[in-house]
């Protein structure tokens, strides 16, 4: 019960620094760089879900983040859509598009639907870049309009707009955190730990699969539809696989199959790479091997490391209250 | 229609036919060692071509020599590869050797690119004329790779099927603890496998480069290319590789020529999608273990 506690008081502790945090930085840069932090973490958040949670490495994830993005941005700019309709679009039409290779690719084995995945992304880039009457090409899309104002309030400052991302990033962790601790969840844990044994229980792989996929991907679209809203501007680039494999890292580091992993994970590497501008054409060279190093020696990630950590000591603690009362016990015995 | 054009055509769908496959067979033999697919294969590809460019283009060397001396590089960054990062994940979950796989091809990217920068490099061909076949003209570097790569299967399947320590590979990819009980040395095997496979990259990327353009991203359409040629022969079969990778090469030749020259990198994801849609166990899936 404590620790339930304890993991709602640190949820709460971290939702006041967000709130806190654009009032006492000193300038909009690091306010602009939090909310693309935030933005990564949604979409990294329902990464989770495939990998973390149901074992399943997709490699696809900018693909669908990249159809969320331009879903936004060619429906406002090219279309006159508002843009919350659009917005509210583009988590859909993202889902929609994994539903369909879903169904294809989830019947593969795992390593299969790894390349299976690769190959989306590098398809949608592809459409995107050579589909210039629908896409704008490489040009990419320009000049789509801020969010628009809901009565009193105004979307044109990044301060407003860090709000907005905020909003949409704790909404993403509740919505993430009812799914994972359900039944649902429970049977995409069931089918990482073996696909065999989650069928025996009566597991509908293939659905359950399928439905985890599409919830991931519809997290993809909503942080790309708002990624186009906020950067304003996005180009093919946004669907590479640099990015996917970025996702992957902030899962690495924060902790597979945990909830606020991915967030850590996303806040801190993006800071890193921050500070690290010398480095910016070097990037990969560090990043590369942090991957490696990572699944090495740190497979769990800071989260998962710490969870277990406290898992070992609750569990030692235990076992001495346990020896206490026994050593107790055994005078009366004698 | 023209006839020399579609020889032409036929000509180049072997040509590509050919370095998808040798790339495809070096990954098809790492995935009966490692049971993932190793993603980092491409920067093996990509590592070899700047070997080459380093020997022939910095130090003056010949185009041979720059073929072995990048062969036997990228053998050494493949097993050292093997040994540092693979052989020390092969407890762990598939995942965790898949993200490795890519951190690994991240970085040989990234080291290529920190040294040679993003410029597009050139490899002059060692013989720059052509020939005529059957009423068309083929450039010599072309029937170099034809030949260079029919050669270097025909090898490795003589080494594969009558030489022990080729049997020993076959082995180790059909059953692991079987190969084990009977005394074959895992480490040993998957050394040699790495080595071969980087090998086999190296070669196809020093063949390709002088018709093609050096460069840190080289290897990534091929590498994909690989996977799905592998996933359209069988993971862990020889013959489906070759075979696979004439197909792709023919594929791409002809839709490049006769469809657009726009699709042409797509045709082969399209392949793949529409063939794992209607047979998700692959074209030729290898016989259950």
């Amino acid at each position: 019960m404590t620790s339930i506690l304890s993991a709602r008081v640190i949820a709460l502790v971290g939702l006041a620094l967000a709130i806190v945090y654009p009032l006492v930085v000193p300038n909009d840069y690091f306010i602009y760089v939090m909310a693309l932090a935030f933005i990564f973490a949604i979409a990294t958040i329902g990464l989770n879900l495939i990998l973390g949670y149901t074992g399943q490495l997709n490699l696809a994830h900018a693909g669908f983040m990249a159809i969320g993005a331009y879903t936004v941005g060619l429906l406002t700019v090219d279309y006159g859509v508002p843009f919350w309709l659009a917005l509210f679009l583009s988590g859909i039409v993202a889902a929609a598009m994994g539903f369909l290779a879903g169904i294809v690719s989830l019947r593969l084995r795992a390593d299969y639907f790894a390349i299976f995945t690769l190959c989306v992304g590098l398809i949608i880039w592809l459409m995107i870049e050579k589909w210039d009457w629908l896409t704008h090409g490489v040009v990419g899309v320009i000049g789509i309009p801020a969010p628009s104002p809901i009565g009193p309030i105004r979307f044109d400052t990044p301060l407003a707009n860090y709000y907005l991302v905020l909003a949409v990033l704790v909404l993403a962790l509740f919505v993430m955190d009812r799914i994972v601790h359900s039944l649902l969840g429970r049977a995409f844990m069931a089918i990482r730990n073996g696909e065999g044994l989650a069928e025996a229980l009566g597991i509908p792989l293939m659905r359950t699969k399928v439905t985890a996929f599409v919830i991931s991907t519809a997290y993809a679209g909503y942080a790309g539809g708002l990624y186009a809203g906020f950067v304003r501007f996005i180009g093919p680039q946004i669907a590479s696989e640099a990015n996917a494999f970025d996702m992957i890292a902030f899962i690495l580091v924060g902790g597979l199959g945990t909830l606020s992993g991915p967030v850590l994970g996303a806040v801190a590497l993006t800071w890193a790479t921050q500070s690290l501008q010398f480095l910016q054409d070097y990037r990969l060279l560090v990043f590369g091997p942090l991957l490696i190093i990572l699944v090495m020696f740190l497979p769990k990630g800071i989260i998962g490391t710490l969870k277990a950590r406290q898992a070992r000591e609750a569990g030692a603690k235990a076992a001495a209250a346990r020896g206490a009362a026994k050593a107790e016990r055994s005078p009366a015995h004698a | 229609m023209n006839l020399s054009l579609f020889v032409q055509q036929i000509l180049n769908g072997l040509t590509l036919g050919s370095v998808y496959a040798l790339v495809a067979l070096g990954l098809t033999l790492v995935y009966g060692i490692l049971h993932i697919p190793n993603f980092s294969h491409g920067a093996l590809f990509t590592a070899g071509a700047y070997v080459a460019f380093f020997i022939v283009g910095s130090l003056g060397a010949n185009y041979w020599v720059g073929l072995i001396g990048a062969a036997l590089a990228t053998a050494a960054i493949a097993m050292l590869s093997e040994r540092l990062v693979f052989s020390r994940l092969r407890d762990s979950p598939p995942l965790h050797d898949m993200i490795a796989a890519i951190g690994l091809l991240l970085f040989i990217e990234a080291v290529a690119h920190a040294i040679w920068g993003a410029d597009f490099r050139r490899l002059a061909p060692p013989y720059p004329g052509i020939m005529r076949v059957a009423g068309t003209v083929l450039p010599i570097q072309r029937a170099l790779i034809i030949a260079g790569a029919i050669g270097l299967m025909v090898a490795l399947h003589l080494f594969l099927r009558r030489t022990v320590t080729g049997s020993t590979i076959v082995a180790m990819a059909q059953n692991r603890e079987g190969a084990s009980l009977v005394g074959i040395d895992l480490t040993r095997v998957s050394l040699i496998t790495f080595a071969i496979s980087g090998a086999l990259a190296a070669i196809a990327a020093v063949l390709f480069a002088p018709i093609n353009l050096i460069s840190p991203g080289m290897g990534n359409l091929v590498i994909l290319k690989a996977f799905v040629i592998i996933i359209l022969g069988g993971m862990g079969s020889v013959p489906g590789a070759i075979l696979g990778g004439m197909i792709i090469g023919f594929a791409e030749s002809f839709g490049a020529f006769y469809i657009s020259t726009d699709l042409k990198d797509i045709i082969a994801f399209a392949l793949l999608v529409a063939i794992l849609s209607l047979r998700p166990q692959g074209l030729f899936p290898a016989p259950a273990r």
